[in-house]
C-alpha cells in the first residue's frame, strides 16, 4: 500500500507493538498475558510492516525463515519440557532459578523458556502464513 | 437461566455453521467452519458450568486463591480450541485461495480433478 | 509454583517423590519427534542432511518405542504426569499394551516411509518440509497412542491432521489440491464432532482424565446420557477411521499425494482412528458399547462389503489400495461390534497388521508404477517380467491383505471369526470371510492386470532399476508381515495381553491411580 503517512507512521507503530507484545509474553506468568497472545501481536506488527514497505522488506527485517523461528521456538519449549529429566521430577515440571543480576534477584524459570518457545512458534508459523497470503495479494 | 439462554446461542450457531457447511462454494464454508469453532467454544463454555464469580487469579503473595473462582479448566480448554481452530482456519484460508488460483473455481460440484467423471471401469480380462 | 507455606498438603496434588527413569519412556517418543520436527523446521534448506537425520531419529524412535514395549510387557501400564500435577488435575501419559503395541508399529511404518521417500521426495518436495512434517506427523500419531487423557488426545490429533495437511499438499499439484480440500474440510469436521463430544463428557463427568472417566461411567450409567455421548464419539471416530456412512474423503483423497505420503496416511491415520474407538468403546463405555453393538455391526458389515465392492470397480491401483484400507477398517469394527477379550485381540492384531500391509500395498504399488509407467490398470503390464522381486513380494502382499496363511492377515481374521461364532454374531464371521474372498478376487485381477499381463508395448519392456533405498522398505515390510504369519505367537500373546488390559482395566486404573481413592 502506498500511503505516505502509513509509511512514515509504521516504523513507530512496529516498534511499540513489537516492545509490547514482549512486555504481554512476560507478563503472561503470573497475570492474563502469555507467549500467545505476545506472538499474535508482533505477527500483528510484522504484518502492518509488510503492508506498507512490501513482503520482502519483513522477509529481510526478521533475518532468519518464519518456519525456521517456529523451529527454533518449538525446540525450545521442548528442551524446557526435557530439562526436568535431569532433576528426577515429571516432563514440564516448571524449575526455577533465582539468580542476582545488578544487585537485583531476577526469578527465571523453565515455565518461562517454554513460553518464549510458544511465542516463538506463533511469531514464526503465523507470519508464515501472513506473508504468503499478503505476497499472493501483491502478485 | 443463562445456561438455558447459551445453550439456545450454541444451537444457532451450530444450525449456521452446517448450514454453511453444506453450502456447494468453498467460501462459505470457511465462514461455517470459523462460526461452528466458535460454537464448540461455546458449547465447553457452558458445560464447563457458568458461575458469577472473580476469575481464577490467585492474588500476590496467597498461595491459594482467597475465595470461591470460576472453573479455569473450561477457559484452558476454550483456549487450546481457539488456537486449533484458528490455525485450521487459517491453513484451510490458505488452501482455498490456492484452490481458487488453481483451479479456477470455488464451486465444489464442479471440483473433479482428482476424481474426474470418465473414471473407466479396468479391463475385464487381456 | 513458590509455594512453601507449611499450612498446604502439597501431596495431595503433586508428585513429590522422584520419577523412575524407565518412566521417561512413556513422554520420550512424543517429545524426540517434536524435537527433531523443531530442529528440521530449521534445517529446512539442507536438501541432503534432511533424510539423514529423519531417518536416524526414526530409528532412535523404533528404540524408544521397542523398550517402551518391553517395559509396559514387563510393569504393566505405565503412567506419567505433566508438570508434577496428579492426574485428574494434570494431564497424564498413560501406555498400556495397546497404546505400546500401536505407537511400536506406527514407527516401523514411519522408518520405512522415511527410507522410501529419500528417492521418492525430490529437492522440492524436501523444501515443502517432507521430512519435519513426517517428524511432527509422528509426534502426532505417538501421542495419541500414549495419552491417558481425553482432551490431549483430541489435541494429538489436530497435531497430526495439520501435520499431514503438509504432507497432502506437498507439490501442490492441481489433483493434490482438489484432493485436499476434501479431506481438510471433512477431517476438520470429524475432529470438531470429537470435541463437542469431549465439552459433552466434560459436562457430564468434570474430568478429562480417561482412567478416572473409566472408573467414573459405572456410577452414572443410570443418571446421565451416556449411551448418546458414546455414540457421538462412534460418529466421530468414525468418520476419522472411514467408517461406512462417512468413509468418502479416503478415496477422494489418498490417491492425490506423492506414493510415499499414500503409504504413510494408509499405516498410520486410518488407524488412529480406530485406537480411539478401541479407547473409548472398550475402555471407558463398555456398557455402551454392548447398547450400540448392533449398530456397530451394521456399520461394520456396510464398510467391509462396501470398501470391497468399491475396489473392484476402481482401475487406478491407489484407489483400489484406498478402498482396501476401509474394507480392512471394517473388520477391526466387526471385533470391536462382538466385543470380549477374544474379539478385541482380533481387532488390534488385524490394525497392526494392516498398518504394515496397507503402507508396503502402497509402496510396492509407488514401484509398479515406477517399472510400468503409471498407476492405471488399463495400461500397466509386465511387471513379473520385468521385476520377478517385486511381482513376488507384491503377490505375497496381495495374499496377506486377503487373509491367506502364512501371512500377517491370517491370524487376525481367524481370531476374528472365531470370536463371531463364539458371541453368535454369524453373519459378522460370514461378512468378514465373505470380504476375504472379494479382496482375493481384487488382488488376484490386479496382479494378472498389472504385473502378469505382457507390457502392451514395447517402451515399458525395458526394465527400469529399482534404487535399494526404495525397495528395502517394502521387503522388511513384507519381511515382517511373514514372520507374523508364520511365527505369531509372541504377537498374539501380546496381543491378548493388550485386550485383556482394556477389557478389565483395573491394572490401567491401578497405574494412574496408586492409591487407589474414591472415584
Amino acid at each position: 500500500m502506498n500511503s505516505l503517512i502509513l509509511r512514515a507512521a509504521t516504523p513507530f507503530i512496529v516498534a511499540v507493538m513489537v516492545l509490547f507484545s514482549v512486555f504481554v509474553l512476560l507478563r503472561g506468568h503470573n497475570e492474563p498475558g502469555g507467549g500467545f497472545i505476545g506472538g499474535l501481536i508482533a505477527v500483528a506488527a510484522l504484518s502492518i510492516y509488510g503492508i506498507a514497505f512490501g513482503v520482502e522488506t519483513v522477509r529481510r527485517a526478521i533475518v532468519f525463515h518464519p518456519l525456521a523461528i517456529a523451529g527454533a521456538g518449538l525446540l525450545l519449549s521442548t528442551l524446557s519440557g526435557l530439562l526436568s529429566m535431569f532433576f528426577h521430577v515429571p516432563f514440564m515440571s516448571g524449575l526455577w532459578v533465582y539468580p542476582v543480576i545488578l544487585g537485583q534477584e531476577v526469578p527465571l524459570s523453565s515455565v518461562m523458556s517454554f513460553d518464549v518457545g510458544v511465542y516463538l512458534v506463533v511469531v514464526g508459523a503465523v507470519t508464515s502464513i501472513a506473508l504468503s497470503l499478503e505476497e499472493r495479494g501483491e502478485e | 437461566m443463562i445456561e438455558a439462554l447459551l445453550s439456545v446461542l450454541t444451537g444457532i450457531f451450530f444450525a449456521v455453521a452446517v448450514y454453511l457447511l453444506l453450502s456447494k462454494f468453498i467460501i462459505r464454508m470457511l465462514l461455517g467452519v470459523a462460526i461452528l469453532g466458535n460454537a464448540v467454544n461455546l458449547l465447553i463454555f457452558t458445560c464447563g458450568r457458568i458461575m458469577r464469580e472473580v476469575p481464577p487469579v490467585i492474588g500476590q503473595g496467597l498461595d491459594v486463591p482467597a475465595g470461591l473462582t470460576a472453573n479455569p479448566l473450561p477457559q484452558a480448554l476454550i483456549l487450546t480450541a481457539i488456537v486449533i481452530s484458528f490455525s485450521f482456519f487459517a491453513f484451510l484460508l490458505v488452501l482455498s485461495w490456492r484452490a481458487y488460483g488453481e483451479l479456477k473455481f470455488d464451486n465444489t460440484d464442479a471440483m473433479r480433478v482428482a476424481e474426474p467423471d470418465d473414471d473407466t471401469l479396468p479391463p475385464l480380462g487381456y | 509454583m513458590a509455594a512453601s507455606s507449611s499450612s498446604i498438603d502439597l501431596s495431595a496434588a503433586l508428585v513429590l517423590e522422584p520419577v523412575a527413569a524407565l518412566d521417561w519412556l512413556v513422554i520420550l517418543p512424543v517429545a524426540w519427534c517434536i524435537g527433531i520436527g523443531a530442529i528440521l523446521m530449521m534445517v529446512r534448506h539442507q536438501g541432503r542432511l534432511q533424510p539423514l537425520i529423519a531417518v536416524a531419529a526414526l530409528c532412535v524412535l523404533v528404540g524408544l518405542d521397542s523398550a517402551l514395549l518391553w517395559h509396559v510387557a514387563g510393569e504393566g501400564p505405565v503412567t506419567m504426569v505433566m508438570g508434577r500435577w496428579l492426574p485428574p488435575f494434570g494431564i497424564a501419559f498413560t501406555v498400556d499394551l495397546t497404546g505400546a503395541l500401536f505407537a511400536l508399529v506406527a514407527a516401523i511404518v514411519a522408518l520405512a516411509g522415511a527410507v522410501a521417500a529419500i528417492t521418492d521426495i525430490d529437492a522440492s518436495g524436501r523444501r515443502y518440509g517432507f521430512y519435519p512434517c513426517l517428524m511432527l506427523l509422528m509426534a502426532g500419531v505417538s501421542g495419541a497412542f500414549l495419552t491417558g487423557d481425553i482432551f490431549n488426545l483430541y489435541v494429538w490429533f489436530e497435531v497430526l491432521l495439520i501435520s499431514s495437511f503438509g504432507l497432502l499438499v506437498l507439490g501442490g499439484e492441481r489433483q493434490q489440491i482438489d484432493g485436499a480440500v476434501k479431506y481438510g474440510f471433512l477431517n476438520l469436521v470429524a475432529t470438531t464432532l470429537f470435541l463437542i463430544a469431549t465439552g459433552y463428557l466434560y459436562g457430564i463427568f468434570g474430568t478429562l482424565n480417561m482412567a478416572d472417566i473409566a472408573r467414573k461411567a459405572p456410577l452414572l450409567k443410570e443418571t446421565a446420557p451416556l449411551v448418546t455421548l458414546t455414540a457421538l464419539y462412534l460418529f466421530a471416530f468414525g468418520m476419522k477411521a472411514a467408517a461406512f456412512p462417512v468413509n468418502f474423503w479416503l478415496p477422494a483423497s489418498y490417491h492425490t499425494p506423492r506414493i510415499v505420503v499414500s503409504a504413510l496416511f494408509a499405516g498410520l491415520l486410518t488407524k488412529v482412528g480406530v485406537y480411539a474407538l478401541i479407547r473409548v468403546l472398550i475402555l471407558l463405555f463398555p456398557v455402551e458399547r454392548l447398547a450400540l453393538s448392533p449398530v456397530l455391526s451394521v456399520v461394520a458389515v456396510l464398510t467391509m462389503i462396501t470398501g470391497a465392492l468399491g475396489a473392484l470397480a476402481q482401475s487406478d491401483t491407489r484407489r483400489v489400495l484406498g478402498y482396501l484400507v476401509i474394507s480392512g477398517i471394517g473388520a477391526m469394527l466387526a471385533g470391536l461390534a462382538v466385543g470380549g477379550p477374544d474379539a478385541i485381540a482380533g481387532t488390534i492384531f488385524y490394525a497392526l497388521h494392516s498398518m504394515l500391509v496397507m503402507t508396503a500395498l502402497y509402496l510396492a504399488a509407488g514401484l509398479a508404477a515406477r517399472t510400468a509407467g503409471g498407476f492405471s490398470l488399463q495400461t500397466l503390464g509386465g511387471i513379473h517380467h520385468n521385476h520377478v522381486l517385486l511381482s513376488g513380494v507384491s503377490l505375497v502382499l496381495f495374499f496377506a491383505v486377503s487373509g491367506l496363511p502364512p501371512f500377517s492377515g491370517f491370524w487376525p481374521k481367524v481370531i476374528l471369526v472365531k470370536a463371531a461364532l463364539a458371541g453368535e454374531h454369524w453373519w459378522l464371521a460370514a461378512t468378514v470371510l465373505l470380504t476375504g474372498l472379494l479382496t482375493l478376487i481384487v488382488t488376484g485381477r490386479v496382479y494378472l492386470l498389472a504385473y502378469w499381463r505382457p507390457a502392451g508395448n514395447a517402451a515399458t519392456d525395458v526394465p527400469v532399476a529399482l534404487p535399494a533405498t526404495a525397495f528395502m522398505p517394502l521387503l522388511v515390510l513384507t519381511a515382517l508381515s511373514i514372520v507374523i504369519g508364520l511365527y505369531p505367537e509372541p504377537l498374539l500373546d501380546l496381543v491378548r495381553g493388550a485386550a485383556l488390559t482394556l477389557d478389565a482395566p483395573a491394572a490401567y486404573l491401578d497405574s494412574v491411580f496408586p492409591q487407589g481413592g474414591a472415584p
